[in-house]
């Protein structure tokens, strides 16, 4: 047993961390945020060169083929530079498409995906803003070979920049996945404008959407079982997201505290500013145990594999938080201003807090399995 | 990363599991007078040594001294098939986690043969003498002296808050042997037996009406200079070693009771009803039990890793400290959460043996002993986030 990343996933997080932090600077991400819709071509087809667009997309279809324990060593940096644009919504799509799709729709996603010619995203939520799948009530109605999309899907992640949206809809009592182009007819695209506007959300309407039947991802009752297991997989990817901002805030935090003198020494040098960076440490540490474990445990197919991405994205919605509050506090009125960076990676923690249910859905989802059934 | 048990982790852990299932005495019961708290101790400590006669004490010590020579990780193994088995704890558990490490790592050969073994073997008793009426967080302020008398020291002074003082055969004790430098160079680590003449030990009653720890005093008590652990006036680097193991080994320990009292409040929280349903169906009961769970998974999961990393290190780091943090005030959340899911009869001495309320006042003691969490958060800030010394 070794829990640690190993030394290839070391390197692989470190060239990750210098690539994000000369391709990302906190000036491009302020300029992606005021921009319409937070996407960087370029900056997309350079993380394409660098694999991380298929980092964990089979080899056959133009992937690195690697396991989720080394994607989160990427997306950790992500989170440290506060990437923007539609990486974890192309991941969350392409996981589904992986697992649902038969070959010649992996084949058709999944190449143009790796190769940084293609964004995704998955539309989920609806008006209730509810993230378990039986909420879903958009309908697809079969009409002939085809069927019709007719609703709104709401809080979709970069819909406007996603060259596919894969849209969760009901036929009957069936769940279906079908995949919509962004450009297809009847399809409106709606910014919804939110706290973080690095990664924009969107309502998308479906007026009598045309999609063929042979497009739908999977015609079976596992539809439920692999939007599940494509959404741990994106949970997973976005904790260690989270878990980079934390890393990012708090040692912003305790740089400043070392150097910002009052009465005459640097604030660092008080516990009441001590004991809370402390605080900060443990809140990151404690989510990155929680996130390694759920990454290894999904990667393994481990049957504790859905207890631990709950409790790693239960125990990070919360902490991400904490750590933000902690460290816009010690930063004093700097942290509150528009100018300083940690206003970015506050928001981001709150808009990823909520992405993929926050610290309440999963904490319910936790006690379905400990609190009611005896433990396997 | 492979949280994968290799084949030899594998068989370690099947071999452990069966033994388990065949030795595991059935629960003992309530334990509330002397008596019976005399009982159980006794046995506490003839199941330490059914343990240790089998090979499972000292997993990670050499073997030469009665350990079984496996990796730290095992440790981690251990205590998980420990907590599943629902087997009783091990009562030598300052020996076997902050001293048999210390003499492990500072101790002169002679000093290994002689108390390693008896304490896996819980013939021994362990107690550690380190705080004092006037030296609590700062350890270091101590004031006992020990003077040179020929070839031994003659120790005089005072001990407090010293957990199984009352049972104890041995006492790693920080003393003064230099009152003349500073502080942190002035000090002696000395292994004293508890039955030398002048030591006198006085149990203190705590506020849940148990007596587990003492006040101690020692007057003229002889203690021959062989039994110097480390080097003299070197005793700080020796108290550090062992306050590391402290907050690195605790940990592994903790984790077996609080899973197990967390899966017998689970048990309750199915059978008791409020509201004409199982309290286990209650929204708010279920987010905080929820919670609980979620804390306890991952003050096992950075237990884990932090084994991990000694593994390939050797040396416990200060991020021990976090560990000690978290154990503390998770434990000190969850018993509170218990009495809330267990409603009025929680307070009850007649309720579960009055474990919930003993358990509830004790946890105010967890965030106390073995370093207070001021000053862990201080040692995590100055020692992992390199702040600057505030004292």
């Amino acid at each position: 047993m070794n829990f640690d990343l190993t030394k290839a996933q070391k390197l692989l997080q470190q060239s990750a961390r210098d690539f994000f932090s000369r391709e990302c600077k906190p000036e491009r991400v302020r300029e992606l945020m005021a921009s319409e819709t937070a996407f960087d071509a370029e900056l997309w087809q350079a993380m394409a060169d660098q694999g991380f667009t298929g980092l964990t997309i089979p080899e056959e279809y133009g992937g690195l083929g690697l396991s989720l324990v080394d994607l989160i060593a990427v997306t950790e940096e992500m989170g440290r530079a506060c990437l923007p644009g539609p990486f974890i919504s192309t991941l969350w799509a392409a996981s589904l498409i992986e697992r649902a799709g038969n070959e010649g729709q992996r084949k058709q996603y999944l190449e143009p995906i790796a190769a940084g010619e293609m964004k995704a995203t998955v539309a989920l939520l609806e008006e209730t803003g509810e993230w378990n799948a039986d909420a879903v009530m958009l309908a697809a109605t079969k009409d002939g070979k085809e069927y019709r999309l007719r609703g709104t899907k709401h809080y979709v992640s970069d819909a406007a920049v996603a060259d596919v949206i894969i849209v969760v809809a009901r036929e009957n009592t069936d769940l279906v996945l079908l995949p919509v182009e962004r450009s297809a007819a009847g399809v409106k695209i709606t910014e919804t404008p939110g706290i973080d506007a690095t990664r924009k959300l969107y309502a998308v309407e479906f007026d009598n959407v045309a999609v063929a039947e042979s497009s739908a991802l999977a015609f079976t009752t596992k539809t439920k079982e692999a939007l599940e297991a494509a959404t741990d997989v994106a949970t997973v990817a976005l904790c260690a997201e989270m878990l980079g901002g934390m890393v990012w805030t708090l040692e912003t935090t305790v740089e400043y505290a070392k150097t910002r003198l009052q009465f005459g020494k640097p604030i660092g040098i008080y516990q009441a500013v001590q004991h809370q960076c402390a605080d900060m440490f443990n809140f990151s540490e404690s989510a990155r145990s929680a996130t390694y474990f759920a990454a290894w445990a999904v990667a393994e197919n481990d049957p504790a594999a859905k207890l631990a991405v709950s409790v790693a994205k239960g125990y990070a919605s919360d902490a991400a938080r904490e750590v933000g509050n902690r460290g816009v506090q010690l930063h004093g009125g700097i942290g509150f201003t528009w100018e300083h960076n940690i206003q970015l990676f506050y928001k981001r923690a709150k808009s990823s807090e909520i992405l993929f249910g926050d610290a309440n859905y999963h904490r319910e989802k936790i006690a379905e399995k400990v609190v009611d059934e005896s433990e396997g | 990363m492979d949280l994968n048990l290799t084949p030899e982790e594998l068989q370690f852990r099947d071999e452990l599991r069966a033994w388990l299932a065949a030795n595991v005495p059935p629960p003992f019961p309530g334990a509330t007078s002397e008596e019976e708290k005399g009982e159980y101790f006794n046995f506490l400590r003839a199941w330490q040594r059914k343990v240790f006669d089998a090979g499972w004490t000292g997993i990670s010590w050499p073997k030469e001294y009665g350990g079984r020579g496996a990796k730290l990780i095992e440790q981690a193994i251990f205590s998980e098939e420990w907590a599943r088995a629902e087997a009783p704890p091990l009562i030598n558990v300052l020996g076997m986690s902050l001293i048999g490490p210390t003499i492990i790592a500072v101790g002169t050969p002679e000093q290994k043969n002689r108390y390693l073994q008896k304490i896996l073997s819980c013939e021994e008793i362990w107690c550690q003498g380190f705080s004092e009426p006037n030296a609590g967080s700062d350890v270091a302020g101590l004031a006992t002296k020990a003077t040179v008398d020929g070839d031994d020291f003659i120790v005089n002074g005072q001990k407090i808050w010293t957990s199984l003082a009352h049972v104890a055969d041995w006492c790693l004790l920080l003393v003064r042997t230099d009152p003349n430098v500073p502080k942190h160079k002035g000090i002696t680590a000395l292994l004293v037996d508890m039955h030398s003449p002048g030591v006198d030990v006085r149990p203190l009653k705590q506020m849940n009406g148990d007596a587990s720890f003492n006040e101690v005093f020692f007057d003229n008590v002889r203690v021959p200079a062989a039994n110097v652990l480390g080097e003299i006036n070197k005793g700080w680097q020796t108290a550090i070693t062992t306050l590391m193991n402290e907050r690195a080994h605790l940990g592994t320990g903790t984790y077996v009771a609080f899973k197990r009292n967390y899966d017998q409040l689970i048990a309750h929280a199915r059978q008791m009803k409020r509201n004409g349903k199982p309290v286990s169906k209650d929204p708010v009961i279920r987010q905080k039990l929820a919670q609980a769970f979620m804390e306890l998974e991952i003050f096992r999961l950075t237990n884990t890793r932090a084994l991990s990393k000694m593994q390939n290190q050797h040396i416990p780091g200060p991020e021990g400290s976090i560990l000690k943090i978290q154990w503390s005030e998770y434990n000190q959340r969850f018993q509170q959460i218990a009495m809330e899911t267990l409603g009025p009869v929680a307070q009850l001495h007649g309720f579960d043996g009055g474990k919930w309320i003993y358990d509830f006042l004790r946890t105010r003691a967890n965030t106390i002993e073995a370093g207070t969490s001021e000053i862990q958060r201080n040692i995590v800030a100055e020692r992992v986030l390199g702040l600057p010394k505030s004292y």
